[in-house]
């Protein structure tokens, strides 16, 4: 059959099953919305900002467990796009973008919109290609797909010229199968190291699994569900994690790092095997360095060989898909040969009664812990949260108890804001049936306002929780304690109003004052199933985020909100990022 | 410790600058790179000298591995193995330093591949090592102009 490039390239996103592209045209594309504009069976998502589709496409990849798909034009679509791959890039997210290319004749004469699309994005893909012609778009789309949702996920970029678009050429169906002599990402799971690993667990007397944003990717959850009630062992999960186990089970010890709990950090800290499950030892996660983890022997489980030993030295590795290391660790485990751990578990019970995430209510104005923990409520912890960056994401992700995998949905790698918004429309598009809820910012959601633009065209109702603390706070925050409360910037006086600018959208906005009115508020909004809702909500403006591990401290030197007063200078907490 | 890494990657347009790009993202050094075809057209070789200690190393193997275009990655240094560098240097010569000059050519086993009136174009191969000792064992004042390959380098068992 001829065809031409254009035509070939939407034949195989049909044929990879791809049902929404979430884009943006341009000349370079032209000739691709030409052909998708006459497709049935795909649904075409335009955004109102390249940087909001590929940010939904992400949130409906991290929803669905499928390729998110994205296209814009050349040049400018193109650098918009960047912020949305990186962003997929650091949390090892499935996606394929296709970027128009100036026609290859002149490619590299600083034509008109043209920029070195795959130069640009090398170091932010799993993948990139550069497609000069029609011939090549089948294989390469193949390819793409195969690349971004095998091993390690990640984005790839597939950059087409528009003369490939153009061009007619004899097209023999999308490829069934393929394989590349380069990159083979199945592995076999080392019988060997999965003994090494049982020889310490069976040992351990102060267990710990701590588990990560793999245990969601590689869809691990009930894998890791059963070896923690197999083996009775705590569990601490990472910002990216969260809901792999269920926060509600009263073997998870909530989130540790940064802003983990007490619980989670004393038990890691003074741990003498953790059981590490995709994780990767993020700075937020370990602290200083020298001081992690003293004491314990560390198993290692991922299905990137280069995340063991990047940062901490492990015991024991374990290469392959997190779900298939569970399972051959589940059925090698003779639990009988397992420690007696009630000791452990009386040391973590103490821990607990800390309390660590207790907060101190003020009369006369709304906490930002209290919204959140309302919005649980209302939503009976049933939705899918997406979230911008910020303290709110914080207060999201403590306070917001996720008991199933693909709820927790944020930029957690590199914490961009403006996330949140297309993320939840993407989320929404990819479970119509399911609330979803967008905690963001005042400062973050000034970032991708324009997709409620986008989120009326194409019917995404979405409940928008603005935690207004009138200040970009986690700046403002770091500022108090490491800058001598120098408030540089951080004010952000000349706020919009936020439900003026919903209703201009065609959306309804709700303000809300008064602790008595947050219940009703939220209750009223998720009662409007097929209307977005703007619920701008007045918060504590100086409220900040505890429990904390101060820069340069350990695990063990948490600062708990009540307790302990963060010095409000501190020199090593200007190296921190 | 300074590691001679060989890399046998798809020879596709970019393969060069995704490695390159690598180890300058990841901070890591790169002492010396040479990239050139092999018997088969479709893979190129890349060898690069880098130093580090066991974890960088180590690091640098499966970063590199870990990039699609890659198809092989072996750390030379790790085995049996040989290296070979080639230098081309001209420098000055006059009728006192020349004799003087034609012995540490010999002693290097190099080879004067063009001579002018009051200059010579030198070739040595073989070791960096040795390359380094050649050049150290001339008159710094006297040197033109070097430029030396890089390192390239194969292990001496069957199967690489
Ligand atoms: C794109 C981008 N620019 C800057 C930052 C740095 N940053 C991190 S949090 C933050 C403040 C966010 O303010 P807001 O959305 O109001 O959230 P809050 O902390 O007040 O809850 C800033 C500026 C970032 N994460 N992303
Ligand atoms: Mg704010």
């Amino acid at each position: 059959m001829k065809l031409n490039g254009a035509q070939i390239l939407i034949d195989c996103l049909k044929s990879e099953g791809v049902k929404h592209i979430f884009g943006y045209p341009g000349g370079a594309v032209l000739h691709i919305y030409d052909a998708l504009n006459v497709c049935t069976v795909i649904d075409h998502i335009l955004v109102r900002h390249e940087q909001g589709a590929v940010h939904a496409a992400d949130g409906y990849a991290r929803t669905s467990g499928k390729c998110g798909v994205a296209l814009v034009t050349s040049g400018p679509g193109l650098t918009n796009a960047v912020t949305g791959i990186a962003t997929a890039f650091t949390d090892s997210i499935p996606m394929v973008v296709v970027s128009g290319q100036v026609p290859s004749p002149v490619i590299g004469s600083d034509a008109f919109q043209e920029v070195d699309a795959v130069g640009i994005t090398r170091s932010c893909v799993k993948h990139n290609f550069l497609v000069k012609n029609a011939d090549d778009i089948a294989e390469t789309v193949k390819k793409a797909f195969y690349i971004a949702t095998t091993g390690r996920p990640g984005p790839v970029l597939i950059d087409i010229t528009k003369d490939a678009t153009i061009a007619e050429t004899e097209y023999e169906g999308y490829p069934k199968t393929i394989k590349m002599r380069s990159y083979q990402p199945e592995v076999q799971v080392d019988a060997e190291q999965i003994k090494k690993a049982i020889a310490i667990i069976e040992k351990a007397k102060k267990p710990i699994i701590y588990s990560g944003g793999g245990s969601v990717i590689g869809n691990a959850s009930k894998a890791l569900t059963t070896l923690t009630h197999n083996t009775g062992f705590p569990i601490t999960q990472t910002l990216m994690g969260l809901g792999a186990f269920p926060a509600t089970d009263k073997q998870s010890l909530g989130m540790l790092g940064m802003h983990g709990t007490y619980e989670s950090n004393m038990a890691m800290h003074d741990s003498d095997c953790i059981i590490t499950v995709g994780a990767r030892f993020d700075d937020r996660i370990t602290g200083n360095l020298e001081k992690f983890c003293p004491y314990a022997k560390i198993i290692h489980i991922d299905i990137d060989p280069s995340t063991i030993g990047k940062v901490v030295g492990v015991d024991v590795s374990i290469i392959g898909q997190v779900n298939d290391v569970l399972q051959a660790l589940i059925q090698s485990l003779d639990t009988k040969k397992l420690e007696n751990i009630d000791s452990w578990w009386k040391q973590i019970n103490d821990w607990r009664s800390v309390d660590s995430m207790a907060y101190r209510t003020k009369q006369g104005v709304i906490k930002p812990q209290t919204v959140i923990e309302a919005l649980y409520e209302v939503t009976k912890g049933e939705a899918i949260v997406t979230s911008d960056v910020g303290q709110h994401q914080m207060w999201a992700a403590q306070y917001y108890p996720f008991d199933k995998p693909r709820r927790w949905i944020n930029s957690g790698g590199l914490g961009t804001m403006g996330f949140g918004l297309p993320a939840a429309m993407g989320a929404k598009l990819a479970d119509p049936d399911r609330d979803v809820a967008c905690v963001t910012g005042d400062g973050s959601i000034q970032m991708m306002l324009q997709e409620l633009s986008t989120m009326l065209q194409y019917h995404t109702p979405v409940k928008i929780i603005n935690i207004n603390n009138g200040y970009l706070g986690m700046v403002r925050q770091w500022q108090e304690f490491f800058y001598e409360k120098r408030y540089a910037m951080s004010y952000m006086d000349a706020l919009p109003d936020f439900v003026k600018l919903a209703e201009s959208y065609g959306h309804i906005g709700i303000r809300v004052e008064k602790e008595a009115d947050l219940k009703p508020a939220l209750i009223e909004a998720f009662k409007q199933k097929d209307r977005t809702v703007f619920i701008d909500i007045l918060t504590d403006p100086t409220e900040n985020v505890f429990p904390m591990i101060p820069s340069g401290a350990g695990h063990h030197e948490m600062l708990l909100a009540g307790r302990d007063e963060m010095a409000s200078t501190n020199d090593s907490g200007l190296n921190l990022v | 410790m300074r590691h001679i890494i060989s890399v046998m990657l798809e020879n596709e347009a970019g393969a060069l600058s995704r490695v390159a790009g690598l180890f300058s993202a990841r901070g890591f050094n790169i002492e010396s790179l040479t990239v050139a075809a092999t018997n088969d057209p479709t893979l190129s070789r890349m060898t690069i000298v880098s130093v580090g200690d066991d974890n960088i190393i180590e690091q640098i193997v499966k970063q590199l591995e870990k990039l699609i275009d890659v198809v092989k990655v072996i750390d030379l240094t790790a085995t049996e193995h040989v290296e070979r560098e080639l230098l081309l240097v001209k420098i000055d010569v006059n009728p006192n330093t020349q004799a003087d000059i034609d012995r540490q050519i010999d002693q290097f086993s190099g080879k004067i591949i063009d001579v002018s009136e009051d200059t010579y174009l030198i070739e040595v191969a073989g070791q960096s090592k040795k390359i380094n000792e050649f050049l150290d064992s001339l008159d710094a004042s006297k040197i033109l102009e070097v430029s030396r390959t890089g390192v390239t380098g194969v292990c001496q068992k069957r199967e690489g």
